[in-house]
C-alpha cells in the first residue's frame, strides 16, 4: 500500500495571534508553529494503514523551511519518506492543491489523506480540489476509514448525524477529529527520524486566483457585567436580557 | 487547561538543534495531557501515578541516553535535561521516578554491571517492565556516606548483606535495587531483587513534600545474593558518587521546569487579578518580582545548556554539575515562594501548581548533595582548600 499524506505547518494553537505591519499577512514573531491538528490524525490513520497492510508513507507539504520541522515530526512518528515542495510565497488553495497535485500525480499512491481543514485559514478546500485535478473519489469529514477488498467504507460525520460511505482505492480521505488517537513520536523515532531524508522539490507554479487584501481581527469583546449576588439578581437578568439584548 | 507555550526570554529555543527541539516539545505535550490533569489528585492522595509508568517508558524515557541496543533511545545529554525539564514542570515527583530509573539504576549497570546483568536489566527498565531504586544514603550517614553501616560479607558461592537504607525513592516500588555496601571496608554495587529473603521495603510516610512519590526504607537482613549480583566493574565511593553526577545534573534541568511552571502561573494570575481597579501585574512592586524570576530562570537556562554541551563533548567536570543543581534548585525555590505570594491566598490552594512544586522543591534543595554541600563541592574546587570537616 503506498500511501501519502499532505500536512501544513500553522500557528500553534494557544499562539496569541497579530496582524502585520502590511494588514494582509500575520506577525510571525514569536509564533510557535505546529503540525495542523487535523493533519495530525491523518498523519496517524496512514501509519495504522500502513501497520496493517505494509507498505510506505510519505508525507508532503509545500511552504518555506520552516516546514521542515513539521515534516520532521512526521518522521518521528514513524513515516518513511518526506517531500518538501519549496516554496516562500503565499497562495490561494487553488495554487496549493496545484502543486500538490502534480507531485501525488507522479506518485501515483493508493491513498491519499489530508485533515479536513487546516487551521491557519480553515478555507477546507485543498483536500477536495487535489482530488477533483486528480481525478480520484474524496471523501470529507472522516471519522473511520474501514480499508476492506477491492472497496473503502468511511463513516463520515454530517450535520446531525453521521453517513456511511463506500468507495474504491485510489481515493482521497480528509481526516476528522475522532479518526483516531495520534501517537506522540517516541524519543527513538526522533532519533530514528535524524536519518531520513527530506527530498526539496520546486513546487509547482500556479497563478494566483484568490488575493488577501485585509487581515482584521475580531472586535474586542467588552468587560462583562457582574449584578448583584442575590435573588435580586434574577429578575434583573431577565429584564436586561428582554429589553438590552433582545434575546428573550 | 491551557498549552504550555515555553519561558523564553533569551530565545535559547535557536540554540537547540531540531531533534532536541522535538524531543522538548513531545514531551511537554505529554506532560500537559497526561501528568497535570492527574497530578494533584496523586499528590492530595500521596499516591505515585503508576499509570504514567508504562506511556513514559513507550515515549522513552528511561535510560535515554543508553545505546539503542537495550531499547533506548540513544539521545544527548542536552536532549535527557529538556526531557527532565518538562517531567518536572508536570511535577517533581514524576521526573524523581524517571530521573532514578535512568541515571540510578540504568546508568549503574550500564556503568559497571555485566554483560549479562546489562542484557537481563536494561531492556526491561528501558521497557519500564521493572522499576529500580537506588540505595544509598543511610538513616545516620547522607551527606557523608562514606560513613556508611551496610556490610556484605563474602561467602563461597555469594554474598550475605546487613544493613538499612533510607529515603531511597521508588523504594517500595522497586523490582531491583542498587544496594552500595562495604565488602572488607571497601564500597560495593549489588543488585538486590525485590523478595529476596531478608529484605524488605517499608514505605515512608508522612511527608509535605514529593507526595506524589514513594520514598522508602529498605532493611536488609542477613540478605543472601548470589556472586553474579555484585556489580563487578569497580570499587569504592566514587561509583555512586558518578551516578549522583547522573542524577544531579538532571535535577539541574528539572528545577528550571517546576520554575517555569510557577512564573507562567504567576504571571497569567498577575495580569487577570485585578485590586484597585487594575490588574495586579501594573504594580511595581509585581513586576519586580516577576521580572527577578524570569531573570533567575534565563540564567538556569543557561547554566544548564551550557553544562549539557560540555557534558556531550566529554569534558564537564563534577563540581560544574554541583554548581547548576546548587544554584537552579535554590533559585526554583526561591520562585515557586514568589509565586506563591504573589497568587496570595489562591497560592495556597492545590488548584494551582505553586505551592506543590514549593512544597516539592524543599526536598529537591537537600536530597542528590545539600545545597550546602555544593556549596561546599565549589568552593574547595575554586580555593583549593576542602572545608568539609
Amino acid at each position: 500500500m503506498k500511501i501519502a499524506v499532505c500536512i501544513n505547518h500553522v500557528p500553534d494553537t494557544e499562539t496569541k495571534i497579530k496582524v502585520g505591519a502590511d494588514n494582509v499577512n500575520i506577525d510571525k514573531t514569536g509564533v510557535n508553529y505546529m503540525l495542523s491538528p487535523y493533519d495530525e490524525f491523518a498523519v496517524e490513520e496512514a501509519l495504522r494503514i500502513r501497520e496493517k497492510f505494509t507498505g510506505d508513507v510519505t508525507v508532503l507539504s509545500l511552504g518555506g523551511d520552516a516546514h521542515k520541522e513539521t515534516l520532521r515530526k512526521a518522521l518521528a512518528m514513524g513515516v518513511e519518506k518526506a517531500v518538501l515542495l519549496k516554496d516562500d510565497s503565499v497562495r490561494d488553495s487553488n495554487g496549493v492543491a496545484k502543486a500538490l497535485a502534480e507531485e501525488l500525480r507522479q506518485m501515483s499512491p493508493d491513498v491519499i489523506l489530508f485533515g479536513k481543514q487546516s487551521i491557519d485559514y480553515d478555507n477546507a478546500q485543498v483536500g477536495t480540489l487535489v482530488a477533483e485535478m486528480l481525478g480520484l473519489p474524496s471523501v470529507a469529514v472522516v471519522v473511520k476509514l474501514d480499508i476492506q477488498e477491492g472497496k473503502v467504507v468511511c463513516d463520515r460525520e454530517i450535520e446531525g448525524g453521521h453517513e456511511i460511505v463506500e468507495t474504491k482505492l485510489p481515493a482521497v480521505f480528509l481526516a476528522q477529529k475522532g479518526l483516531n488517537e495520534p501517537r506522540y513520536p517516541s524519543l527513538k523515532g526522533i532519533m530514528a527520524a535524524k536519518s531520513k531524508p527530506i527530498e526539496e522539490k520546486p513546487a509547482a507554479p500556479a497563478e494566483v486566483q484568490v488575493q488577501t487584501i485585509h487581515l482584521k481581527k475580531p472586535p474586542a469583546k467588552g468587560s462583562g457585567k457582574i449584578l448583584s449576588t442575590d435573588d435580586s439578581a434574577v429578575s434583573e437578568l431577565i429584564r436586561l436580557l428582554r429589553e438590552e439584548a433582545k434575546v428573550i | 487547561m491551557p498549552k504550555f507555550q515555553g519561558v523564553d526570554y533569551y530565545d535559547i529555543d535557536s540554540l537547540l538543534s531540531e531533534e532536541e527541539l522535538l524531543v522538548r516539545n513531545t514531551v511537554r505535550e505529554f506532560v500537559d495531557e497526561n501528568v497535570i490533569p492527574i497530578i494533584e489528585k496523586h499528590n492530595r492522595a500521596g499516591t505515585f501515578p503508576m499509570e504514567l509508568v508504562g506511556k513514559m517508558a513507550a515515549l522513552g524515557l528511561f535510560g535515554s541516553t543508553l545505546p539503542a541496543q537495550y531499547g533506548c533511545a540513544e539521545m544527548n545529554n542536552v536532549a535527557y535535561g529538556l526531557v527532565m525539564q518538562e517531567l518536572e514542570r508536570g511535577d517533581s515527583s514524576v521526573r524523581s521516578f524517571a530521573s532514578v530509573q535512568s541515571a540510578l539504576v540504568m546508568y549503574p549497570i550500564f556503568r559497571y554491571g555485566s554483560e549479562t546483568q546489562k542484557d537481563h536489566w536494561l531492556p526491561k527498565l528501558a521497557k519500564g517492565e521493572k522499576i529500580g531504586c537506588f540505595g544509598l544514603t543511610e538513616p545516620d550517614y547522607g551527606s557523608d556516606p562514606g560513613g556508611m553501616i551496610t556490610r556484605a560479607v563474602e561467602t563461597s558461592d555469594g554474598y550475605i548483606l546487613n544493613g538499612a537504607k533510607m529515603w531511597i525513592t521508588n523504594g517500595t516500588l522497586a523490582d531491583v535495587a542498587v544496594i552500595w555496601a562495604k565488602l572488607d571496608g571497601v564500597v560495593h554495587g549489588f543488585l538486590v531483587e525485590k523478595g529476596t529473603k531478608g529484605f524488605s521495603a517499608p514505605e515512608m510516610k508522612g511527608k509535605h513534600s514529593l507526595r506524589a512519590s514513594v520514598t522508602s526504607e529498605l532493611i536488609l537482613e542477613d540478605v543472601y545474593i548470589p556472586k553474579k549480583n555484585r556489580l563487578p566493574g569497580g570499587s569504592g565511593l566514587k561509583l555512586p558518587l558518578s551516578c549522583l553526577s547522573q542524577a544531579r545534573y538532571g535535577i539541574a534541568w528539572g528545577t528550571v521546569g517546576a520554575a517555569m511552571g510557577c512564573y507562567e502561573t504567576a504571571l497569567n494570575y498577575a495580569k487577570t487579578r485585578i485590586q484597585f481597579d487594575k490588574p495586579i501585574a501594573a504594580f511595581q512592586l509585581i513586576q519586580m518580582r516577576l521580572v527577578h524570576m524570569v531573570t533567575e530562570i534565563t540564567k538556569a537556562q543557561l547554566l544548564c545548556l551550557q553544562l549539557g554541551r560540555l557534558k556531550d563533548a566529554g569534558k564537564v567536570r563534577f563540581q560544574q554539575i554541583s554548581m547548576a543543581k546548587r544554584n537552579n534548585a535554590y533559585h526554583a525555590l526561591e520562585i515557586a515562594r514568589e509565586a506563591r505570594s504573589i497568587l496570595g491566598a489562591n497560592g495556597i490552594l492545590d488548584e494551582y501548581p505553586v505551592m506543590r512544586h514549593s512544597a516539592n522543591l524543599e526536598s529537591v534543595m537537600t536530597y542528590e548533595g545539600t545545597h550546602e554541600m555544593h556549596t561546599l563541592i565549589v568552593g574547595e574546587d575554586i580555593t583549593g582548600i576542602p572545608a568539609y570537616t
